[in-house]
Parts: structure tokens; C-alpha cells; sequence
């Protein structure tokens, strides 16, 4: 009896691929995608749903379906790819120092001085009150500063 | 933690206008007390994702210290926050 291809199996693997890629590769860029990642989660739910559909054809008693040693390693992997993409997404990125040191509300910013992008040195006393161009003779002094630690990366 | 340098030409092609301070050797990362070490590229040391708001006395008004580098702060949530200093 000739057996036909599984493409169901294959699908599901590809689509755990995809899910796991397309998370770092753009889904990332968007916070409401990013934060939690419920479209990729859903990639590994369809694919699930297809490696489980694949390996009843494969196993069925009178499968006349390829897939009985592929099937479980394609499912073996992407259930790997899942855990994976799990362990990225819900632990390591919440792998982070106490820092008990950071100021609390109420309590004063540590001074700094740093260079800006042209090199000019800029301290935080200055940028609370240098008045900011707004069209008016004075310009008006700064209501406060928004420090944001940019970490350009993961 | 990056050179001005290299800050200048990621303000010029993404359009920033906002003041980009350098910290390359992460002394102020450090006094806030927000450095991750080893996280960087490289094994490199760089900053976790924060946000302090201070007020023009210098007393820190909001923090946001995320527990989860993925989540970072809104543009939103900043804007509701330099807000509810009036």
C-alpha cells in the first residue's frame, strides 16, 4: 500500500518554528505583542494541534500515513522549541538584580554629570533648571526630568 | 553605556530630539543602582530597564523598575506620570 505524506507533521513543526522566530525576529518590536507574547503562544497552539491531528494518521491501525518515526521526533523537537521559547519569555527575562539601592519616591536623585551626544557635559541640577525654549523671552524652567535608563537591548 | 558617538548617529537616523546622555563606564548606572551585570552583549555589563521622574526640587516623584526586561514602560505610562506632577 503506498503511503502518503504526512504533512500535517511537518506543518506543525514549521509553524513551532515560526513561532519561536517570529517572536524574536518581530513580534518583539510591538509592546503589545512583546509583553505577553500571546500571539507566539498561540503559533505553538496551532501547532500543536497540527504535530497531534499528524500523529493520529501516522499511529491510526490502518494508517495509510507516513510518520511513524518522524512523527515523534518533529514533536519531541518543537515541544524542545517550546520550552525554550517558555523558558526565554517567562524566566530568564525576569533574571534581574534587587536593586535595593534605586531611589524611592520621596527620596533625592543622586546628582549626576554626564555627556550628551555632542559631547557637552550635562548635570542633572542643570537640566531642573535651565529653562526650556518655548517661544517665550525666559522660556520657562523644567516642572522635573524623565531619566530614562535605555538599555538597548534585551 | 554607549560612546556619544555612537548615541549621536542613533539619535540622527531614529530622529530624537531629547537630551542622550553617555554613561560608558555605567558610574551613573551604578549610583542608581540599576546596573545588570553580565547581561550585555558579550557578557558585557549594562543597565536594567528603568525610569525615574524627578521633579524640579530633585526629589524622585515615580519609579519604574520593571521586573521583566521584556516589559518596559509605555510612552503612555510616562506621559501619565510627567502628568500628575502638576
Amino acid at each position: 500500500m503506498k503511503e502518503h505524506r504526512n504533512w500535517f507533521l511537518w506543518a506543525g513543526f514549521l509553524v513551532a518554528v515560526a513561532g519561536f522566530a517570529s517572536y524574536f525576529l518581530f513580534f518583539a518590536r510591538f509592546p503589545s505583542t512583546r509583553d505577553i507574547p500571546w500571539l507566539n503562544l498561540l503559533f505553538f497552539l496551532v501547532a500543536a494541534l497540527l504535530l497531534i491531528v499528524g500523529l493520529r494518521r501516522a499511529f491510526a491501525r490502518e494508517s495509510s500515513y507516513r510518520g511513524r518515526v518522524s512523527g515523534p521526533i518533529l514533536a519531541v523537537l518543537s515541544t524542545a522549541i517550546l520550552m525554550f521559547f517558555c523558558f526565554g519569555v517567562f524566566v530568564e527575562s525576569r533574571e534581574l538584580p534587587p536593586s535595593t539601592d534605586a531611589p524611592r519616591v520621596g527620596q533625592k536623585a543622586p546628582p549626576f554629570s554626564l555627556p550628551d551626544t555632542s559631547g557637552r557635559e550635562e548635570s542633572l541640577s542643570e537640566l531642573l533648571s535651565s529653562p526650556i525654549a518655548d517661544g517665550s523671552p525666559a522660556g520657562h524652567t523644567p516642572k522635573g526630568v524623565l531619566l530614562v535608563f535605555y538599555r538597548g537591548y534585551w | 553605556m554607549d560612546a556619544p558617538d555612537v548615541t549621536k548617529s542613533l539619535c540622527q537616523r531614529r530622529g530624537y530630539t531629547y537630551t542622550f546622555l553617555s554613561d560608558p563606564n555605567a558610574e551613573v548606572i551604578r549610583r542608581y543602582d540599576v546596573l545588570h551585570p553580565g547581561a550585555g552583549m558579550k557578557g558585557h555589563d549594562i543597565a536594567r530597564p528603568a525610569e525615574f521622574l524627578v521633579d524640579s526640587s530633585g526629589t524622585v516623584r515615580w519609579v519604574n523598575l520593571t521586573n521583566d526586561f521584556r516589559v518596559r514602560a509605555r510612552p503612555e505610562q510616562m506621559i501619565q506620570a510627567v502628568k500628575a506632577l502638576q
